[in-house]
């Protein structure tokens, strides 16, 4: 996995509310069976038209955000399904961080998956981040999973709470599998009880 | 002892670690595995050498992108990126030795439609699934749900997953429900209440006697949708209804191992002191018929109600209601009743067992669809398929004019052939109304399988009781 451990770039405004993994990635593009090239796809049915040609005022489209990292979005970002070509597309696309005053849970954690970092914040916060994003160009911010702050265009500090194992996970481009086969001899010793105890199981 | 949630049971016979941070390690018992979220999980095996650790508890079948026409028993699927996808899980499920369903057994369906069905979900359980309405299994008092691709290739290696424990909340429906009334509009009718981010962090218990009274395919309805409020998982506690339905089943335990079974699963509940976090109580008398009217499963209102105005909502919501009413191409004020529809469909992992044909073919009985409408009706399995045939339930579905398909996901999500054009306006029984959910363009309105039936036979949303 991609090691985070501080993004500096453009921050696009994304206020809607509940937008949902089919706006973010649409099931036509499910179909593949890589992880990969799925960027030029990302929020597919609201980046372009039904010609392919890109739809001018979408956030995304306009030349201050074309190579936004940092999305500042509305309330319950991702939620829907399961579907990790969510935060694939948002990777491949090089979006890096994910700011809200929620997420979905399963969306949430696969970010961490995949080397992006969902911030949650008070609305307070996210209001004055969208400020910020709403500069165009000059909407930079500086996040630092380290130090758990985030930098804005005026020099303001904000700081944000993180689960300690997904910070030690991401900073140091984890993989949760070779974590959990060290714990190989618990998992063993487990599943012996759990058949003695569960035997239908 | 401290009194325990049923959530909170089941997260403890199943904990293998726990750090001091609270990060635990949680064993999975059945792990269901579908062509979409699987293949770079697998490609993730072969890449690092990697065996499944338990083929014995993986379960694969292909749902998402299998045509549902007939034509699919001649092994035509034209889409070649769906065909693609298709292949890549028959060779998985092959190479890795997991349980297969492929596409031409009887027993092939939608994965939640199967799992119970076959006996593989049970009481007590940790069943987790690439797909986010697992919450499903919940109805079985099994701790059910969705994953990502990730986790699904962790829990192939590992048996297990890593998870911070939820909060427990305590949904209640009480009393009765009334005539026209279903277990579809009981979940819609909790995530109107809490919205679609009221369940955020949440396992959701269901209790009441409205949910004591529902059979197994309802509690499955109602657990299904547990996601559209936000919640990691829906659960309801097993009950003699629960081990009727799971007795004699495939992979259900029989024998000596039953009885052991029963009496573990009878102490799966909730203790009398144990303490929620959050509560929620509705009474069943007051749930109406139910229909979204927008782009998130939260805007629901009685099918006697009219379209909303964006000033009635507060924040963000404003304008997220003047975009999907857009998109839905409403009017405020507009009667909910005066929506005409293009097609119904029925099917899907929410409304597609035997007692939502059932319900369909009750009201459909000895009855036309309106002329120019398409309803289309799609079984979870092909066991749910055959049922409704020997029961008579297709022959009254197709007189009526409803085509009636092979199993498969359909047009909940329109990965396969069946979708809505641009502009097609669709009463479905399926979960999610999202923007393209169905098809690019399409208009989605959630209703239960009997308000589905009743817009077939008029052409418009149609409150049932009138029927």
């Amino acid at each position: 996995m991609k090691k985070f451990t501080q993004i500096t770039g453009v921050a696009a405004p994304m206020p809607l509310v509940n937008v949902d993994t089919d706006m973010i990635i649409p099931k036509l593009f499910l179909k593949t069976i890589k992880r990969s090239g799925l960027g030029k796809n990302l929020f597919d049915e609201m980046r372009f038209d039904d010609n392919g040609e890109e739809i001018a005022d979408f956030v995304l489209n306009k030349p201050a955000y074309r190579n936004a990292q940092i999305l500042v979005a509305g309330e319950n970002f991702g939620c829907g399904s399961s579907r990790e070509h969510a935060p694939w597309a948002l990777l491949d696309f090089g979006i890096r961080v994910v700011i809200s005053t929620s997420f979905a849970d399963i969306f949430f954690n696969n970010c961490f998956k995949n080397g992006i970092l969902p911030i949650v914040l008070p609305q307070s916060d996210v209001d004055k981040l969208m400020e910020d994003a709403n500069r165009g160009a000059n909407a930079v911010l500086s996040v630092d999973l380290e130090s758990q702050t985030i930098s804005g265009p005026d020099g303001g500090q904000i700081s944000f709470e993180v689960d300690a194992f997904k910070k030690h996970c991401l900073i140091n481009g984890l993989d949760d599998i070779g974590l959990t086969m060290q714990k190989a001899d618990a998992i063993d010793v487990f599943e012996a009880k759990h058949s003695v105890s569960a035997p239908w199981i | 002892m401290t009194a325990k949630t049923l959530y909170d049971k089941i997260w403890d016979a199943h904990l293998v670690s726990e750090d001091a941070d609270g990060t635990s390690l949680i064993y999975i018992d059945r792990h269901l595995v579908h062509e979409v979220t699987s293949p770079q999980a697998f490609e993730g095996l072969r890449a690092a050498g990697r065996p499944v650790r338990a083929p014995e508890k993986t379960i694969a079948v292909p749902d998402h992108n299998v045509p549902t026409t007939l034509d699919r028993i001649d092994g035509v699927v034209k889409n070649e990126e769906s065909r693609i996808q298709l292949d890549a899980l028959d060779k998985n499920a092959r190479d890795f030795g997991v349980h297969y369903y492929p596409v031409d057994d009887i027993r092939q369906g939608v994965v939640h439609i199967i799992g119970p069905e076959q006996g593989w979900t049970l009481p007590g359980m940790t069943i987790v699934c690439g797909d986010s309405h697992t919450a499903t299994h919940g109805a079985f008092g099994a701790l059910a749900h969705g994953i990502g691709t990730s986790e699904v290739e962790h829990v192939l290696a590992t048996q297990a997953l890593i998870q911070q424990k939820s909060k427990n909340m305590k949904v209640e429906i009480t009393g009765k429900l009334a005539e026209g009334v279903t277990a579809k509009d009981i979940t819609m009718a909790v995530i109107g209440k809490t919205g679609t981010a009221g369940g955020t962090g949440y396992v959701i218990e269901y209790c009441g006697e409205a949910i004591r009274d529902l059979s197994m395919e309802g509690r499955m309805t109602v657990c299904n949708m547990a996601i559209e409020g936000g919640a990691r998982a829906g659960l309801i506690a097993p009950d003699q209804t629960t081990y009727d339905y799971v007795m004699g089943r495939p992979h259900a335990p029989k024998g000596a191992e039953w009885e052991m079974a029963l009496a573990y699963w009878k102490t799966m509940f909730t203790d009398e002191d144990a303490e929620f976090d959050l509560m929620l109580t509705l009474k069943g008398e007051d749930i109406a018929p139910l229909v979204t009217w927008g782009t998130s499963p939260e805007d629901v209102l009685p099918i006697t109600g009219v379209v909303p105005h964006p000033d009635e909502f507060e924040g963000g919501k404003v304008d997220a209601v003047k975009r999907s009413l857009e998109y839905m191409q409403l009017t405020p004020g507009q009667k909910l009743t005066d929506i005409a529809v293009d097609t119904v469909f029925v099917g899907s992992c929410t409304n597609g067992r035997i007692e939502d044909f059932r319900e369909v073919a009750r009201i459909v009985k000895g009855k036309k669809i309106k002329t120019g409408m398409r309803a289309i009706a799609v079984p979870g399995s092909g066991l749910v398929r055959l049922q409704a045939e020997e029961e008579g339930v297709a022959k009254i579905l197709s007189d009526a004019g409803f085509e009636w398909r092979l199993a498969g996901c359909s047009m909940c999500l329109a990965m396969n052939p069946d979708k809505l054009q641009p502009g097609e306006r669709c009463a479905a029984t399926t979960n999610r109304n999202f923007e393209g959910r169905q098809g690019r363009g399409g208009l989605t309105h959630l209703v239960s399988p009997a308000m589905a039936a009743a817009a077939a036979l008029t052409g418009h949303l149609t409150d049932v009781r009138e029927m």
